[in-house]
């Protein structure tokens, strides 16, 4: 095939979502059809690999002849990026193949580990309680996305980095921008700059004035064994910071607003909280907010049901069209917080990267979305479902604003 | 059931240790640790769902 045709003869990604609730429609027909197909790019016009169901996902996330290296040709890039810019850019964790991954992610993992996350429980429902105990003196209505939604997980993962949360408006614009696909790259180029000379600034203070915190414990294990210069760390830090919260927040907003218009289901939780585990994996599968945040590129020629991939291509796993997977999830594509085999999901991703903060979300969002029904039983949208403007462009998928009131 | 888990594989998703904590721990590093060889039978289901959530498929059971 050459480039030329590419444009007419396959369909564009990423694809558009005609229910703010659904992935795209296509997404079904694939998996049907050709669950290994090709597509063109928006943003580079290039052409990659979308893998879609359940099955192949995880396959092709688990195999070791898959890199997650963006400077390799072929990756999928979703941004424009700049050749030069490329050359320059540091691999951060995500983006680290073995044996740099192991080495950094192992340097990361003692942070995350079931304990810890435990211990932090007390910590973040006093965040929470806090955050609505500013909710209800304000008084509705109010936008739950900066009321709520972006203020804990920014608070909790300030709190665990070491970085001073009065310094979050300019970083949280930051990070938005990062995940936003439609930006000029000037403007990425910016945001990335912008927050790697403010983390420089705080790393530089850290290697002579240690805290009790995640960067400064990072910084001692490096010093006693060498993996990673001040540039890495800086990169690290980035990716802890940005991943830490964006994510999360959008996750908070779809959440409430996913409960919120299944009154029902959110009737059975205010009666019984046991139900708040099995809700958050069934929120986590349902929206999917991170559906392309796992491409790869092949290092070899990877046959998987009679598909070759070839090496040097581009390969997209879609977790929100695996999260869809009728095969796996009956009936993939209504809200059920009761669903038994929820958990299944590929939210946080699968194999050697998957997401290394997923239990501290998982506690993050069971204490919010129970706290805030608990407490605000008669939290309802203060405008209609249809003006909601959902995040099309975006890497990580959510609402921009969510007005609500009691 | 008997289970075994390949520690040097471990990415520490902590799904096992957060589903079935009497059966997984994690040591200091983060990495997983087996506290029952043989966990009895009303723990299988959920060391079953373990195994299968496991993202680098590192726990093992024999029946």
């Amino acid at each position: 095939m050459t480039q030329d045709n590419l444009a007419t003869e396959l369909p564009n990604f990423p694809m558009t979502r005609t229910c703010p609730f659904s992935p795209p429609e296509q997404y079904a027909k694939l998996r049907e059809s050709e669950p290994l197909s090709q597509a063109v790019l928006k943003v580079t016009g290039k052409p990659a690999w979308l893998v879609t169901t359940h099955e192949h996902v995880k396959t092709v996330l688990g195999d070791s002849r898959v890199s997650s290296n963006l400077k390799l040709p072929g990756y999928p890039h979703q941004f424009h990026i700049p050749e030069e810019m490329l050359r320059e850019v540091r691999l951060m964790l995500l983006s680290m193949d073995p044996p740099e991954h192991t080495a950094q992610r192992r340097y990361l993992i003692p942070e995350f580990t079931a304990r810890r996350m435990r211990a932090l429980r007390p910590r973040i429902q006093e965040i929470v309680d806090a955050r609505i105990d500013a909710m209800l003196a304000a008084g509705g209505p109010v936008d739950l996305v900066s009321a709520l939604s972006l203020a804990v997980p920014s608070l909790v993962i300030c709190e665990l980095l070491g970085v001073p949360y009065e310094d979050h408006p300019q970083f949280e614009e930051w990070s938005a921008l990062m995940m936003n696909h439609d930006i000029s790259p000037e403007e990425y180029g910016a945001a990335v700059v912008g927050l790697d000379m403010y983390l420089d600034k705080l790393i530089t203070a850290k290697e002579t004035e240690p805290g009790d915190d995640l960067i400064s414990r990072f910084i001692e294990k490096n010093r006693e064994e060498p993996i990673a210069d001040h540039t890495d760390i800086v990169t690290m830090a980035r990716l802890m910071l940005v991943g830490g919260h964006e994510t999360t927040a959008n996750m908070i907003s779809l959440g409430v607003l996913g409960l919120l218009e299944h009154p029902e289901q959110l009737d059975a939780i205010k009666a019984d909280p046991d139900l708040l585990p099995g809700a958050v994996e069934e929120l986590l599968r349902f929206f999917s907010i991170s559906d392309s945040g796992t491409a790869r590129v092949a290092l070899a020629d990877i046959e998987i049901d009679g598909t070759v991939i070839k090496a040097g291509e581009g390969i997209l796993p879609l977790n929100n069209s695996a999260n869809h997977d009728e095969s796996v999830f009956p009936d993939a594509d209504t809200l059920d917080i009761r669903r038994e085999e929820a958990r299944s999901h590929l939210a946080f991703g699968y194999g050697i990267h998957q997401c290394i903060g997923q239990n501290l979300a998982r506690i993050e969002l069971e204490i919010v979305y129970g706290t805030l029904f608990r407490r605000i039983p008669g939290l309802k949208l203060a405008v209609p479902m249809s003006e909601l403007k959902f995040k099309d462009e975006a890497l990580v998928y959510g609402v921009h604003e969510l007005p609500v009131t009691w | 059931m008997r289970v075994s888990v390949d520690p040097d594989r471990c990415v520490s998703a902590g799904q096992c240790v957060m589903l079935a904590p009497d059966v997984f721990d994690q040591d200091e590093d983060g990495i997983v640790t087996l506290l029952q060889e043989e966990p009895p039978a009303e723990l299988h289901a959920v060391v079953r769902q373990t195994a299968s959530l496991c993202p680098v498929r590192l726990i093992q059971i024999t029946e």
